[in-house]
């Protein structure tokens, strides 16, 4: 298995013991303040930001970058979108139909960068929460909601089921297409419908062992008694600490900044 | 004629913290008709091995040969046709509606007429023993024992000269295993047709294989006959492995009757040093 987008990366750093409710905040406070931002130097503060926050977490920085990767073509997109439609006043060059304003660059620029570092931040996350304290926080941030009937509880187990069984069907997936290819069956040659087709005998396996598994699954959440979150008591106790004051000082400062500067 | 693998390294995720070293200088050789085991402890890599017989995985380092070919990206495909591999609990990858039409599967590609692919199919189907009249039978119909036979069929379909299976009798009662690795054996004998076999059963391994691989922490640690091989009980002891039970009883039966013979790996080989024993102790 490949480490991709915000695969959790175990460790002891003051991001990893922080609660995952002051995370998730921070994280959206992050995003907000960064939608808000129209300034290369406001951009510059963001970034600075961000990195204090990488190396804070002790994460390679090689993975962080690796991470981004599968960004480039958006990226790409976006920036060559915004450079040829973006109007402005410099006009810098005129061939044909198309025209290419000093503005337009800048705002490409500008939007590569947000795209960049809103990736990058919410990774952070992912980075150094484990899924199930994730849907731990999620599920107490959204308690709340069952005032008005919302089953949080419930969202919360689907999602930590959901996030658990995906690196077991990476695996699944891998030895079942291993098998088949001992059969002699070849998945990347011939045209886009045979390549189609040469993936039924992956997909039939993989969805029947997905119900072998839910069934297995739930049976043996009901013999251990399992029914729903009413009542239920936790092994890990979410608990606020002396890091997550410090990372919402930091994060409160950062969003004053952008604020108050208008950067 | 046989598989080679020479000072072989591989890598699990290299460069990453979740780095896993599954091979270590690794050096074997499989000759051609012979019955190989490879035992060794979970996770001493043995399923990564197996993977470089048939090029699922590439050696970072060192090099494979199947019949004294080299395994590279450009030769994988033919050397493929030649290395069978069984992986554990085959039956999960079973897809097709029919046992024929699932075990035909690896044929699709040989360009053979509807007469041939029905004379394999029902040969490769004779080999695990299942009757004729379940060809059209749905795989979903049959027990596990059953679909586990379908698999191995659709391996032996395409007629390799080398199988390799890991852990084919896993999870099957006494009844189930005897009967598959009978299978097993008739293969060797009757097609002579070489065999790997990762297996967790020492005395399984004692009956069939004339040549065993003893792995242990990515490293190939002991390679013999049976006799040479169980001969170091303690080592195999101390990295968690073990030899047959009948074996351990033998050893201390050797202490009271110092004269029965050494090497004593199976119960018929012990039946029949114990009436030998007795028949010379009478005269």
């Amino acid at each position: 298995m490949k480490p991709s987008i915000g695969q959790y990366i175990p460790g002891n750093s003051i991001l990893h013991k922080s609660d995952p409710r002051t995370k998730l905040v921070m994280t959206v406070l992050y995003m907000v303040a960064v939608m808000f931002i129209d300034t290369f130097l406001g951009y510059g503060v963001a970034t600075l930001f961000l990195i204090i926050s990488v190396i804070a977490s002790r994460i390679p920085v090689k993975m962080v970058l690796k991470s981004l990767k599968p960004l480039v073509f958006i990226v790409a997109f976006t920036v060559l979108l915004n450079i040829f439609f973006q109007k402005g006043e410099t006009l810098l060059l005129s061939v044909w139909i198309i025209e290419i304003y000093l503005e337009g660059i800048l705002f490409a620029v500008k939007m590569a960068i947000r795209i960049i570092i809103l990736v990058a931040g919410a990774s952070l996350l992912t980075f150094t929460t484990s899924s199930i304290s994730l849907t731990d926080g999620l599920e107490r941030l959204m308690s709340p909601l069952a005032v008005i009937r919302f089953p949080a509880h419930d969202i919360a187990m689907m999602m930590s089921i959901a996030l658990r069984f995906i690196p077991t069907f990476t695996e699944e997936t891998d030895r079942i297409m291993k098998a088949q290819s001992s059969r002699g069956a070849e998945f990347d040659t011939g045209s886009f419908m045979q390549k189609i087709k040469s993936f039924i005998p992956v997909i039939i396996p993989l969805i029947i062992s997905a119900f072998r598994r839910a069934e297995d699954l739930a049976v043996a959440m009901e013999s251990r008694c399992y029914r729903g979150g009413k009542g239920r008591t936790r092994f890990r106790m979410l608990k606020f600490s002396w890091c997550d004051a410090v990372i919402s000082c930091f994060m409160i400062a950062f969003f004053a900044v952008i604020i108050i500067f208008k950067l | 004629m046989s598989i080679k693998v020479e000072n072989v390294f591989y890598t699990y995720q290299p460069g990453t913290p979740f780095e896993n070293r599954a091979l270590t200088n690794v050096s074997v050789e499989i000759p051609e008709g012979s019955f190989v085991s490879i035992i060794g402890h979970t996770g001493c890599g043995k399923s990564t091995l197996l993977q470089h017989f048939n090029g699922l995985l590439m050696a970072e380092q060192g090099s494979v040969y199947v019949d004294d070919v080299l395994m590279t990206k450009k030769t994988v495909a033919e050397l493929r046709k030649k290395v069978g591999l069984v992986f554990q609990y085959p039956e999960y990858q079973l897809f097709e509606e029919t046992v024929y039409k699932d075990i035909a599967y690896g044929l699709q590609r040989e360009g053979l007429t509807t007469e041939e692919e029905r004379g394999r199919v029902l040969d490769a189907m004779r080999i695990v023993g299942l009757d004729e009249e379940m060809a059209e039978r749905s795989i979903y119909d049959l027990s596990g024992g059953q679909k586990r036979r379908v698999a191995l069929a659709g391996i032996i379909v395409m007629n390799p000269s080398y199988l390799v299976l890991d852990e084919p009798a896993a999870g099957l009662d006494p009844a189930g295993r005897e009967e598959i690795l009978g299978y097993i054996k008739n293969l060797q004998k009757e097609r002579g047709t070489t065999i790997v076999l990762v297996s967790h059963s020492m005395e399984d391994v004692a009956k069939l294989a004339d040549k065993i691989i003893v792995m242990h922490q990515s490293e190939v640690i002991m390679e013999g006959s049976a006799s040479e091989v169980f001969r170091n009980e303690e080592k195999l002891t101390e990295i968690g492995l073990a030899v047959p039970q009948i074996t351990v009883l033998w050893n201390k039966l050797r202490r009271s009757f110092p004269n029965l013979p050494e090497d004593v790996y199976t119960v018929e080989a012990a039946k029949k040093a114990i009436s030998e024993y007795m028949g010379g102790g009478v005269k």
